[in-house]
């Protein structure tokens, strides 16, 4: 059992995949990578994971106290800034293609309009 | 043309998923057991850290001043798909009064505005705090601009514009990011590395704890706060203007 977390991350990833691949409307599409980008936080967030660890913060623990890496959890705080920025902008562009195309639906825009 | 039908889409998917799970598995049955970190790193870190740079937070220490170069790049990316959602969506619409869109119920309203200095005080506290609790200025930064959100939700838009107007955000938003370059050019001018930790480290556990990675994160703070409220406002002007096309 001691790799589910990591099982997890890779479902997470298929999964979001599969939502992409299935798509038939921008807005699931771009939530559906938002699935995808989860399972790095997974992944990051439990391969830094100690047994028995404490959050690497010593406020209220002593120094010294184990604790689980701090370079992953600053990594996933990167990821989730970076996610956000990247879902803002692909809404704003599902919005554009909705606006020009008057569809959402990635199986009914065929062309690559100018 | 030729068009990829549904059912051959899915089936070429379901044969490279299944290739694509069956690698990664195996890439990650190669990693520690999970609850066996490796190292070193992050052993390194905790153990150093707190003395070196006179924090409690490890994390933030290792976003602001071990790897402060990575966070220059994220500030960055925000910054720029902050832009790009202005340019999207700015560029299409044409400049007009905002509408009325006012919430009638005095229970919401009077609720709301109460969450507001609430919200604006937990942010700074966040922020603040970043160097000591869990916190900084990414995570406080979201939460003072929720508290502009507030304003709007609770009340109506045009309060909402009025205390957040666009050249005001634009600038609060530039001098973020700006601000963040600048106290890595000033580390140069010391005669350190790009954003190299200078000035008084302080006392660990106390506000003025962390040396100049302290402006870095205020700068973030700006940033995230300013770059959030922007795409709060350009996706509430497309909705309302939706909404007023819709109206009438």
């Amino acid at each position: 059992m001691s790799y589910l977390p990591y099982a997890l991350a890779v479902w997470l990833f298929v999964v979001g995949l599969y939502g992409v691949v299935t798509s038939r409307h921008l807005i699931h599409l771009a939530v559906c990578l938002t699935v995808m980008q989860s399972s790095s936080y997974v992944l990051l967030l439990s391969i830094g994971y100690v047994n028995g660890g404490t959050a690497p913060i010593f406020a209220d623990v002593p120094k010294g106290t184990k604790a689980v890496d701090p370079v992953v959890q600053a990594l996933t705080l990167t990821d989730v800034v970076v996610s956000v920025a990247v879902v803002a902008l692909l809404l704003s562009m599902a919005m554009q293609v909705r606006k020009r195309s008057g569809t959402a639906d990635p199986d009914e825009l065929h062309t690559v309009e100018g | 043309m030729i068009r990829m039908s549904r059912t051959v889409r899915l089936g070429l998917f379901a044969a490279s998923a299944a290739g694509l799970a069956a690698l990664l598995l195996w890439g990650v049955a190669g990693l520690p057991d999970f609850g066996h970190y490796a190292g070193p790193y992050g052993y390194v870190l905790n153990a150093v850290a707190p003395d070196e740079r006179h924090v409690t937070n490890v994390v933030t220490a290792v976003v602001f001043d071990y790897r402060g170069f990575d966070t220059l790049g994220e500030e960055f990316i925000l910054f720029s798909a902050a832009m790009g959602v202005a340019l999207l969506l700015r560029d299409v619409r044409e400049e007009q009064e905002p509408p009325e869109h006012a919430i009638r119920s005095d229970a919401v309203r009077l609720v709301g505005i109460a969450f507001v200095p609430v919200l604006v005080a937990l942010g700074l506290y966040v922020v603040a705090h970043g160097f000591i609790t869990p916190g900084g200025g990414f995570q406080g930064g979201v939460v003072l601009a929720s508290a502009f959100v507030v304003i709007w939700l609770a009340g109506e838009y045009r309060a909402f514009r009025r205390v957040t107007p666009t050249p005001a955000v634009d600038l609060v938003k530039g001098s973020g990011a700006g601000g963040y370059v600048v106290v890595g050019l000033a580390a140069l001018l010391l005669g350190n590395a790009f954003l190299h930790n200078f000035g008084p480290l302080g006392t660990a556990g106390t506000l003025a704890s962390g040396g100049s990675a302290l402006l870095l994160n205020l700068a973030s703070a700006l940033e995230v706060a300013a770059a959030f409220v922007l795409i709060f406002t350009e996706f509430g002007e497309e909705l309302l203007n939706a909404r007023l096309g819709a109206g009438g």
